[in-house]
């Protein structure tokens, strides 16, 4: 086993799992991580939904207490920027100068919200939703009456949209594209969920581009390509990029994100990249997948964990990602990219609860499903065993679903 | 503190403390019991944190809702003393539980 010294760069949720699953793996060597906030590993997700509302607090979003690196002699170097990784030395430049060896270096640099350079952008009142801090500063904002504008109709900005809403704050969705969540479901799923949040009082526009924010000093309205809206807050949220500067300027191979292998090992044998930094190869696939979830960055921090520890490494699992907003869960398995049959469990149209499913020659590819727990867990299990599925039992309500595969 | 005793996967006999308030999966992963992996962190998403309850302790549980009925339906290594032990938030009732987690929550 390679026991030398082990630095993680990053201390999302891939570095604690990756630092677990080391633990489990009865690695011995010292371990690093260093992490730009000042806070222990935590769970983003939270931070759109739960947190965001004052329904957990702060100490409930990390992941371990820190008695647990106590206890396994983890040092956690928090608050710390790293400048550069030299591959020549072994070692990783921090921001006060620092120069720490490495024998084994991971990468789990995350991503950041993506940046938008409209006019006004630089207005108070504008901000993103990534961080705690960010939610430190929009959540005492969130009060009755006052008028949120969300750039960006995706997963953060609608779950935003959700709390904020619930808090009595009048809420409007801009999104470019024809349709919200486009990148991560169906246009049934979309569909759905427009109606749904105009339901709850949300006022969605899609196809709508904006084109800059005005005021004074304070932000005051909302210019786009129909006119223009007031508000007192905008959060722009316009997708994530991955965070490989660091691993481009040491000269690692990029594909997207941080290119790794199956074992997620870099263009460096001694360097690996794991969670919203990485493109993974995943065996099944010829292509690399970056995933921005929070599943994907599990399973790489346990492959790595393992392939470090000579261990051996668990097999792949299927996709899958989640998203709460209102009284409706939804959840989501395998990838739909591909499909020649789209097949609908329950009504769209109506009411809060259904399913869509994503066929390629018969065989399932990928599920959206609206409050179906149950057609969610069965197709996880479908997709991965690259069954073939009745269409027309997955279409019937009435019938069963241990009876779906062909 | 309510004392929760697990029995994991390698048949080691796991006991901790958990604060009231927290649910047992909570308790479980801040306290590296092996084999509850918690995927979702404790949303009823995922089902990666199921435990087998002895019978004389069913009765005892909060009932299950809707959703976690749903995902344990269709939970790998499923059985009738199945629960999600995200959805199980801890009480002095609680003092003493003892559960077995499966060799697997995939």
């Amino acid at each position: 086993m390679s026991d030398g010294p082990l630095i993680v760069i990053g201390a999302g949720q891939a570095a604690a799992q990756l630092a677990a699953s080391l633990v489990q793996y009865g690695f011995k060597g010292p371990l690093s991580l260093i992490g730009d906030e000042p806070y222990l590993p935590y769970q983003r997700p939270p931070l759109s939904k739960k947190f965001l509302a004052g329904e957990i607090e702060l100490e409930q979003l990390f992941l371990k207490p820190a008695a647990f690196y106590e206890k396994a002699g983890i040092e956690l170097i928090l608050g710390s920027k790293v400048i550069g990784i030299d591959r020549k030395a072994s070692a990783v430049v921090l921001e006060d100068g620092r120069n720490l060896r490495y024998a084994t270096l991971v990468l789990a640099t995350g991503s950041r919200a993506r940046e938008v350079f409209l006019p006004g952008i630089g207005l108070t009142g504008v901000h993103v939703l990534r961080r705690i801090s960010d939610v430190e500063t929009i959540r005492p904002q969130l009060l009755p009456q006052r008028r949120l504008t969300i750039v960006g109709g995706g997963y953060i900005g609608l779950e935003l949209a959700a709390v904020a809403t619930k808090l009595g704050v009048k809420v409007s969705v801009l999104e470019q594209a024809p349709r919200v969540m486009g990148r991560g479901v169906g246009p049934l799923v979309s569909a759905f969920y427009e109606r749904l949040h105009r339901e709850e009082g949300v006022s969605i526009a899609t196809g709508t581009r904006v084109e800059g924010l005005q005021g004074s000093d304070r932000l005051e309205h909302v210019v786009y390509d129909g006119g223009r809206l007031e508000a007192d807050l905008v959060i722009i949220g316009v997708g994530a990029v991955p965070n490989i500067e660091l691993a481009s300027e040491a000269g690692l191979a990029i594909d997207d994100g941080i290119a790794v292998d199956e074992n997620c090992r870099t263009s460096d044998p001694a360097i690996f990249a794991i969670g919203d930094c990485a493109s993974h190869l995943r065996s099944t696939s010829e292509r690399r997948l970056r995933l921005e979830s929070v599943h994907a960055a599990l399973e790489q921090a346990r492959i790595a964990a393992a392939a470090i520890c000579r261990q051996k490494v668990p097999p792949l699992q299927t996709p899958w990602f989640w998203s709460d907003q209102y009284d409706v869960k939804l959840q989501m398995a395998g990838l739909s990219a591909g499909h020649d049959e789209v097949v609908v469990r329950g009504h769209p149209n109506e009411g809060r609860s259904f399913a869509v499913f994503y066929l390629r020659q018969k065989r399932l590819l990928a599920v959206d499903a609206v409050n179906r727990a149950a057609e969610f867990m069965v197709s996880r299990q479908l997709i991965g065993e690259q069954a073939q599925v009745d269409a027309g039992r997955l279409h019937d309500e009435t019938a069963n679903l241990k009876e779906v595969r062909l | 503190m309510v004392k929760i005793v697990f029995e994991e996967p390698d048949g080691n006999e796991h006991t901790i403390d958990i604060p009231v308030g927290l649910s047992i999966m909570e308790g479980a992963v801040k306290n590296m019991v092996a084999g509850i992996d918690a995927d979702c962190g404790g949303t009823c998403s995922c089902a990666t944190c199921m435990v087998y309850v002895p019978q004389e302790w069913r009765e005892r549980l909060p009932p299950m809702d809707k959703p976690e009925k749903a995902m344990l339906e269709f939970c790998p290594h499923v059985d009738e003393s199945s629960r999600l032990s995200c959805q199980i938030q801890v009480g002095p009732a609680l003092e003493g539980l003892r559960l077995k987690v499966p060799d697997s929550q995939r």
